[in-house]
């Protein structure tokens, strides 16, 4: 007995098939916001349109060979100038490491304990800006090193004038940096006038950040340069963050609005510093002066 | 009975009407697209899509891979499931670094929709059908504004719809091109 060819598709109608995508589509999300229970699944959709995002940067690849293929030209002047700028760079070094040795020395008469010297112990991997993700809701930007390059999750990225944002998701050949702007990051941070600390945190507009929390009498004024505190152990301490724009003291609220701007600018130029404060190496500076403050 | 319902045609829409027939008679017949056809198209709307813009322009740069589904859903219907439109929004998501699931959520809508009024939309002429198409994007739009909501963002300004409008502009000359790839060559064997 045979069945006869079928004349029209069978299944569930494009309702039920909507309503059953929809389901899923808003489990997904649920997943991705709240619980992320399988951080493999973007790993592996990450690895298929590998190829394809390879096949979009081409365009910018040949404009960026032009480009620099044209400024070859003038590459005698630039030498020039970088090696100016050095010099000066180097001077500054030079008292830096004496106003160090100066300050430790101090402390150490002070008795007090000797600061964790993050800074010597940074490695850092210089990485290129890919490319902006087209998503007005989230200050993202995607670098160009990944997990292959010994980039880790937690690091912070760093531009020529300050702190950029911190490494969020890492992918085997590219990584995603949160901006400082964005809604959900948050830097501890010390006024450099006072030593004052507190948190900035990212508002989710362009260019704007807010000192949340503050009394309306705190001793905060405009133009005020805010630098990393290095509380929290994500961000080495003294890079700057932002500088206070505006403050609304109004004394009928708790709290004082201040708003700053961030220094550091992502569309300025392509190549930012990944920082890397590992954690063993944390430890292992942490336990050294504690001996030492001992045997004093 | 019959009197009153010749009084309702009025002369004007009947005009109307056949306007549209003699339009929708006049297009060219669609030839079948294949499915490496398909497949080629969906590949390049996702490479459009990863292109890396900046600033104004990437606010404004239409949504390629829903462009595609709509306009496959809408010239060749049954060629594509919903599961490509779902696994393409995660493609898609995972390159714009966003949340995993909104745009596959978007282009589910956006499969249906075309699903329910593709037939619909034919009976037009491709300059007509562009600000429905628009509409069917604004509701992608809405979907991602909501979902964005949902996890507590907020609202970007105005410039959020450009990339509607852009895809609306653009309908017309991409579908028309399109249809121009899809002409069978004249077989110049035949007499």
């Amino acid at each position: 007995m045979e069945t006869a060819p079928q004349f029209f598709r069978n299944g569930p109608g494009p309702f039920a098939r909507l309503f059953i995508f929809a389901i899923l589509s808003c489990l997904l999300i649920a997943e991705d916001t709240r619980f992320k229970y399988f951080p493999q699944l973007r790993q592996i959709i990450s690895v298929i349109i590998l190829p394809l995002q390879r096949i979009a940067y081409i365009p910018s690849d040949i404009y960026d060979q032009v480009e620099k293929f044209s400024a070859s030209f003038n590459l005698l002047e630039e030498n020039i100038k970088l090696r100016q700028l050095y010099l000066d760079r180097r001077e500054q070094l030079l008292r830096l490491e004496a106003l160090e040795a100066e300050n430790t020395h101090l402390r150490r008469l002070l008795g007090a304990v000797q600061q964790i010297e993050t800074t010597a112990k940074t490695k850092v991997v210089l990485a290129e800006i890919q490319y902006t993700p087209r998503d007005p809701f989230n200050h993202k930007i995607t670098l160009n090193k990944g997990s292959y390059h010994d980039i880790e999750l937690g690091q912070a990225v760093i531009d020529d004038k300050g702190i950029v944002g911190q490494i969020t998701q890492l992918y085997p050949w590219s990584s995603e940096v949160t901006l400082l702007t964005d809604k959900d990051h948050a830097v501890p941070i010390q006024v450099v006038r006072n030593g004052l600390r507190s948190i900035v945190s990212g508002t989710g507009k362009n260019n704007e950040l807010e000192l949340r929390y503050l009394s309306v009498n705190t001793d905060i004024q405009q133009g005020d340069l805010l630098v990393t505190s290095g509380i929290g152990g994500v961000y080495p301490p003294g890079i700057p963050v932002a500088t206070v724009l505006k403050i609304e003291q109004d004394p009928a609220g708790d709290f004082a609005l201040v708003t700053s701007a961030p220094i550091a600018g992502v569309n300025r130029n392509r190549q930012v510093l990944v920082l890397s404060l590992a954690q063993v190496e944390s430890n292992d500076s942490q336990e050294m002066p504690t001996i030492e403050s001992g045997t004093n | 009975m019959i009197l009153k319902r010749c009084q309702q045609l009025n002369p004007e829409r009947i005009k109307e009407n056949n306007s549209v027939k003699e339009n929708y008679l006049g297009q060219d017949m669609y030839v079948p697209a294949s499915s490496s056809f398909i497949a080629t198209s969906l590949v390049i709307a996702l490479i459009l899509n990863f292109l890396p813009l900046q600033g104004d322009l990437l606010i404004a740069r239409p949504d390629f891979v829903a462009f595609a589904i709509a306009y496959w859903n809408i010239n060749h219907p049954h060629k594509l499931g919903m599961s490509v439109a779902f696994g393409m929004g995660l493609m898609v998501d995972v390159g714009n670094a966003g949340i995993l699931g909104q745009h596959a959520l978007a282009y589910c809508v956006i499969f249906y929709l075309t699903q329910i009024f593709g037939r619909r939309l034919r009976l037009f002429s491709l300059l007509k059908q562009a600000p429905q198409i628009g509409f069917f994007l604004l509701i992608m739009q809405i979907v991602f504004a909501l979902v964005a909501l949902s996890s507590g963002s907020t609202l970007p300004g105005w410039k959020y719809f450009h990339a509607t409008i852009a895809g609306a502009l653009l309908w017309a000359p991409a579908s028309f091109v399109i249809a121009l790839l899809l002409k069978p060559k004249p077989d110049s064997s035949s007499l």
